[in-house]
């Protein structure tokens, strides 16, 4: 299908909105009516037509606005996109995964053509046709890292692999949950996710570097994380919170179903050939409430597990000064019924809202 | 005493350990305040290991308490400079200058630490030719997340940042490349409100 890009923002007057399309193929993250920390990765070799899980780097609706935000993001603050010295090779690395990528898995919106180190690449929704000497930094408007990431939607920290462990010595972050690309580059996997709590202790990182670190060429892992947001907001930074940190207090009954979002990263890991790092994509997914309830299995799913998750999470992902209120409002659509295994959403055999 | 024990923390959070002599061809030995102390208990154990010793000292409001000590204790080459940010061309000038085998030990506050480690570390000094002991003070190198300002030996949380005056609580997650703990605006989600400072590890 040919995609109709939104014109829509992620600040400001929050124009941001998913079609009836983009809701159906949402990643919703709950496998289950209740969650806790796991490893949970799996490969990374498409998914259902149509699913984010189809493409090694989905492209949805929200591509173009997404683009221009991070455009904004980058202008206020450069520091936003970072590579130490030794890591321009996986650059170039990745600037190759996904030109191919998308080349191949959208010919109608990306072409690539290579004669030696002569390429050109045709960008057709953001209207870029660019011609370049492969491995040379100079034929290129930014760094080959910033360069593609300047085109392609969600998050990426590029990780050094070194001492047995993942480095994050390059990264593009602008649709973050709440970490600062700045403070933490440099450092290994068991340092930037020191915050995290409750997952040391589970052994959850441990287990999660023994798999990244075997990570093989030509074989990409996948795996869904989630937090909480009020209002679409991608750029939800801790360099910025002294801004948004105040949008979490205006929640009310009447507009919480517009705007508390759930946000959910689709993360994927993919082994650079030359370089030997891992690139990490994280591409973040917005979804309004009042979207995800017109789906019966998620409205049920949603209200148990944010009700139950412990307070330690709700507290690290930043919501739970608005649990009670985000609960309250999800109850309305859990009506007790069962729900069906796994994330799809089942409309065909999960039953209706059952009204009270 | 001036030793002080920190709780068990996140992964991110450095950790200190006690300095002791290891051989090799040369020894450099960088310190503030208290820090002395971490080199003169050094200079107990193994007095010949001065002999080789370039030592960089940072009195740092001690005045001259340990300036006579460090000096009894013979190294090759004492250097007592009047802040860290003055020693630093000279703390370069030595790592140009290193050989390997050469030991490098760092005692004091935190931030000196942090930082004289990024320097040998830059200069291509492997991590296990680096010994740290905290001593002294646990005054944080702060950096502020929101403008990026370093604000130097904090000692209340929260504090205010001496760039952007945002009020900033203090974390423990912490960069070795900016040798700084993070601050993070405190009122952000109902402003004006800001607890009394507390002293750290009060």
């Amino acid at each position: 299908m040919t995609i109709q890009f939104n014109d829509e923002t992620f600040r400001d007057d929050y124009t941001f909105h998913n079609s009836d399309w983009a809701i159906r193929r949402f990643p919703f993250p709950f496998h289950e009516d209740s969650y806790m920390y796991s490893v949970n990765m799996e490969q990374h070799r498409g998914g259902p037509a149509g699913s984010v899980y189809e493409k090694r780097f989905d492209v949805d609706e929200h591509y173009v606005s997404e683009m221009k935000d991070r455009a904004i993001v980058l202008a206020e603050d450069p520091l936003r996109c970072q590579s130490l010295p030794h890591m321009t090779l996986a650059g170039w690395d990745l600037l190759e995964l996904i030109m191919v990528s998308k080349s191949e898995d959208y010919p109608d919106l990306f072409e690539l053509h290579r004669d030696g180190n002569d390429w050109r690449w045709i960008n057709r929704p953001l209207g870029i046709d660019d011609r370049f000497t492969f491995l040379d930094e100079a034929t290129l408007p930014y760094g080959p890292m910033e360069y593609i990431t300047r085109q392609t939607q969600g998050d990426f920290a590029v990780l050094d692999q070194r001492d047995e462990n993942l480095w994050m010595d390059a990264g593009m972050v602008t649709t973050q949950a709440d970490w600062s690309l700045d403070f933490d580059i440099g450092m290994n996997f068991f340092e930037w996710h020191a915050p995290v709590p409750l997952a040391h202790e589970m052994g959850i990182f441990k287990r999660a570097l023994k798999f990244l670190l075997n990570v093989q060429q030509g074989n990409p892992a996948r795996r869904l994380n989630w937090t909480m947001t009020v209002n679409p907001l991608l750029d939800t930074s801790p360099e910025n919170y002294h801004k948004w940190g105040i949008q979490k207090t205006t929640l009310t009954p009447e507009n919480i179903g517009s705007k508390q979002h759930l946000r959910v990263e689709l993360q994927t890991f993919f082994r650079l050939p030359r370089s030997n790092a891992l690139v990490f994509p994280i591409r973040c997914y917005m979804i309004a409430l009042q979207d995800v309830v017109t789906v019966p299995k998620w409205g049920r799913r949603l209200h148990r597990v944010l009700r139950d998750v412990p307070v330690e999470l709700a507290t690290y992902k930043g919501f739970i000064g608005n649990r009670p209120l985000i609960v309250d409002y999800l109850s309305q659509f859990d009506d007790g019924l069962p729900t069906s295994d796994g994330i799809w959403p089942d409309l065909d055999t999960e039953p209706p809202l059952r009204k009270g | 005493m001036s030793t002080f024990r920190f709780p068990p923390s996140i992964t991110s959070r450095p950790v200190y350990g006690t300095l002791a002599p290891r051989p090799g061809k040369a020894h450099l030995m960088i310190a503030d305040a208290e820090g002395a102390e971490a080199l003169l208990d050094l200079a107990a154990a193994d007095p010949e290991l001065f002999a080789n010793a370039h030592v960089i000292f940072i009195p740092k409001g001690t005045g001259d308490r340990f300036t006579e000590p460090l000096k009894a204790a013979n190294p090759s080459i004492l250097h007592v400079g009047p802040s860290y940010a003055a020693s630093v061309p000279r703390i370069r000038r030595v790592l140009s200058d290193a050989h390997m085998g050469l030991q490098v030990y760092l005692a004091g506050t935190e931030g000196l630490m942090g930082q004289a480690m990024n320097e040998a570390t830059a200069a291509g000094i492997p991590h296990s030719a680096i010994q740290t002991e905290h001593r002294g003070s646990v005054a944080r190198r702060m950096q502020c997340v929101h403008c990026k300002g370093i604000t130097e030996d904090v000692m209340t949380d929260p504090f205010v940042c001496a760039h952007c005056g945002l009020t900033l609580f203090v974390r423990d997650h912490y960069s070795r490349r900016h040798a700084a703990f993070q601050g993070v605006c405190i009122d952000a989600e109902d402003p004006g409100n800001i607890p009394d400072p507390v002293e750290l590890y009060s």
